[in-house]
């Protein structure tokens, strides 16, 4: 007989064919609720480490990006900034695209850079998307400092607006992982996916009203355009950091879809988890 | 029996599509093409295979249960189904209390973070809290012996020091069961042992149950109290560790693939007979050390000078190998018996898995070969890494090992 360990510990954990309960699932996501912030920590410091420049790569990404746009949608294209400069109109956008992109691309290969853990150890699969967002939420972070100064740079006043900034940023992460993980499962199966996905996220810019304002687009039209999460998303930011009235009934419509894709993102998943170590 | 049970296995199987586990995967027109030309055999019968059918046993708590087989009987898989990395086709296992599996050494290891982080994050991964870890850091680094690198990125280390820190990481789950593959072939012998003994003790003194699973029968004697062997699929015996090790070398003894041929003298003498001759171990991993030895009996002939050699043919007795100690201008002397023993050990031997003949001979002093015996003895290279990596099913004749320089080092 057991010796040695306290009484109570003898929990028996059932294997069979179908697949676990959700309660089952989100206890188990919860009891391994140290190995997310653990993987979460190896990916922000591997991503630091033997990096010369280290943060300042945070920052080159969407700064580079900013000048980019300035120079040729801005300067040359003309696109209307609603009155603001274009390279601020812009980059408080880029902030929460940048963050986006990255993330959706980072999460849906996660899976494939995991594989050996995968069929090595169990834990919950679900973890490994979910913390190959970590280091880019602490780039993201630092990239909203280059913002203020740009801001006191061309002269534009802190306004309460800010106070969305967090609600704003669940709203980014969520519509990330929702489209991440949806993604993420499907590369195990179809390694097609690979190819989609930088793709799908160059299209998806010209989507979201990153380059240009909201205001290019017809108004009996902007609700098709809101359908888009990052879309209600961007233009909060936006509203956020310059001073504009919010348009909240988009940005709920927007905030609602990513919800729907988040939930959907993980259904998905969860769905086909039982098979990736079989598949990856 | 009883409601005491660790482990309860009941009617379990594991079916495989057929190309899953190696085609790795499909892409999704292919996919898609398959379903649209055709729908109604997308599944056909013969397009699956069970990896394991009707498996049932118990494990009490307590226990050191060693599970032994061929390749490809199923040890692997059990071991994935009971550790849920994958799940059953059909049937249901019970664990009792908390699990832990070590397939393999250093799961998660990461070679840019140093060896403290990575003691952290390879705990994390199997299982453990971080207060856990924590407590019991200062023990696994001594254990592992790497004090003086702990701040040192892992990609810095020796593959010993890896494969040290690694296994001291997890000998030092105290799960309440502990599912082991055959992670302890890695390392040098005395490293083995001392993990070994360190299971042994958890098992022993804390009363936690361990499944290892194994073709090491040494390894198995010796940390095993159960034993199950496991044939297509299929438990063919389950009892003391004694009476299934015997078995399972009866078995092996009989008909099957990695069985010894009828031996086959080519140049016969009638002074001269092998006794003996061996190859160890018996599988072996790829680039693995490699020990031959061969025991001769001598008539008559006298006290001369003999060399020896050893060659290993493929089965269409073509030779792969062969080494001769004349090369190195060494012969041997019988002692008063007439009894020569001779051995080879290479450090590594530069076979590819497969399964090959152990041929033997002596020379003598004037070069004419004297005896030549194909002894039928079996050897058959496994499809692992001597650091217990899976082999990665490189082509050719041969391969090797050797001193590498050059560049700034990237591995570990």
């Amino acid at each position: 007989m057991k010796q040695g360990r306290p009484g109570g510990e003898s929990k028996v954990t059932i294997i069979s064919p179908g697949a676990p309960g959700w309660n089952e699932r989100w206890r188990e996501l919860w009891q391994y609720r140290e190995l997310l912030w653990v993987l979460t920590l190896r990916d922000i410091k591997v991503r630091y480490k033997q990096t010369l420049l280290g943060a300042a790569w945070a920052i080159i990404q969407p700064l580079a990006a900013m000048v980019v746009f300035s120079v040729f949608f801005g300067r040359l294209a003309g696109i209307p900034s609603d009155g603001y400069p274009y390279p601020v109109f812009v980059y408080s956008a880029l902030l929460p695209w940048t963050l986006f992109a990255n993330g959706v691309s980072t999460a849906s290969s996660s899976m494939l850079g995991a594989v050996n853990m995968i069929q090595k150890v169990y834990f919950p699969r679900l973890h490994i998307p979910l913390a190959s967002i970590g280091a880019l939420c602490i780039d993201y972070l630092v990239a909203s400092i280059v913002l203020f100064v740009l801001m006191a740079i061309y002269g534009i006043p802190v306004t309460w607006n800010l106070i969305a900034i967090p609600v704003l940023t669940l709203g980014v992460i969520l519509t990330t992982l929702g489209v991440g993980i949806l993604l993420a499962a499907l590369n195990v199966t179809y390694r097609d996916f690979r190819y989609v996905v930088p793709f799908m996220v160059q299209i998806w810019l010209f989507l979201t009203p990153v380059v240009y304002g909201k205001s290019l687009v017809p108004e009996q039209w902007q609700w098709v355009l809101f359908l888009n999460p990052m879309a209600g998303i961007v233009d909060g930011f936006r509203a956020a950091y310059l001073g504009q009235p919010f348009d909240l009934p988009m940005i709920g419509l927007s905030l609602l879809t990513a919800t729907v894709l988040f939930v959907v993102g993980i259904a998905v998943f969860e769905a086909t988890e039982s098979r990736f170590a079989d598949v990856i | 029996m009883s409601s005491s049970f660790a482990i309860k296995a009941e009617n379990i199987g594991k079916r495989y599509r057929l190309g899953e586990r190696r085609a790795a995967y499909s892409t999704l027109r292919e996919g898609l093409a398959s379903l649209v030309r055709t729908p109604l055999r997308h599944r056909r019968r013969q397009d699956t295979f069970w990896a394991l059918r009707d498996v049932n046993f118990t494990v009490e708590p307590g226990e050191r249960l060693g599970i032994i087989g061929h390749n490809g009987a199923g040890k692997s898989t059990l071991l994935k189904l009971l550790s849920r990395i994958t799940r059953p086709t059909e049937g249901t296992i019970a664990l009792r209390g908390a699990t832990a599996s070590l397939l393999e050494v250093g799961t998660g290891f990461h070679p840019e973070l140093t060896g403290r982080e990575n003691i952290f994050l390879n705990g994390a991964i199997l299982g453990m809290s971080r207060q856990e870890t924590a407590r019991k850091f200062d023990e696994i680094v001594s254990f592992a012996e790497v004090e003086q690198f702990l701040e040192t990125p892992v990609k810095r280390y020796s593959s010993g020091m890896y494969v040290r820190l690694a296994f001291s990481v997890a000998a030092h789950l105290q799960p309440d069961i502990l599912l082991v593959d055959e992670v302890l072939a890695v390392g040098d012998a005395r490293f083995q042992r001392k993990c070994l003994g360190k299971m042994e003790d958890v098992s022993r003194s804390q009363g936690r149950t361990i499944v290892f699973v194994s073709h090491n029968l040494q390894a198995v004697g010796r940390l095993c109290n159960r034993a199950m062997i496991l044939e297509r699929g299929q438990v063919q015996a389950h009892g003391s560790t004694a009476e299934v090790v015997d078995e399972y070398r009866a078995r092996m003894g009989g008909a099957g693939e990695r069985s010894d041929g009828p031996a086959l003298e080519r140049i016969s003498n009638d002074d001269i007979c092998l006794l003996e001759a061996t190859a160890r171990p018996n599988p072996v991993a790829v680039l693995d050390e490699l020990c031959l030895d061969a025991r001769f009996r001598l008539e008559g002939s006298g006290q001369q000078e003999l060399s020896a050699f050893f060659a290993l043919t493929d089965a269409n007795r073509d030779y792969v190998a062969s080494v001769y100690s004349r090369d190195e201008d060494t012969s041997f002397r019988p002692d008063q018996d007439g009894i020569l023993s001779v051995r080879c050990v290479f450090p590594f031997h530069s076979m590819l898995p497969g399964t090959y003949q152990l041929e033997c001979g002596l020379f003598d002093r004037d070069g004419q070969c004297q005896y030549w015996l194909d002894t039928g003895r079996r050897l058959t290279v496994d499809r692992v890494l001597f650091n217990g990596r899976s082999f990665d099913g490189r082509g050719g004749y041969a391969t090797h090992r050797g001193r590498w320089s050059g560049g700034s080092r990237t591995g570990k």
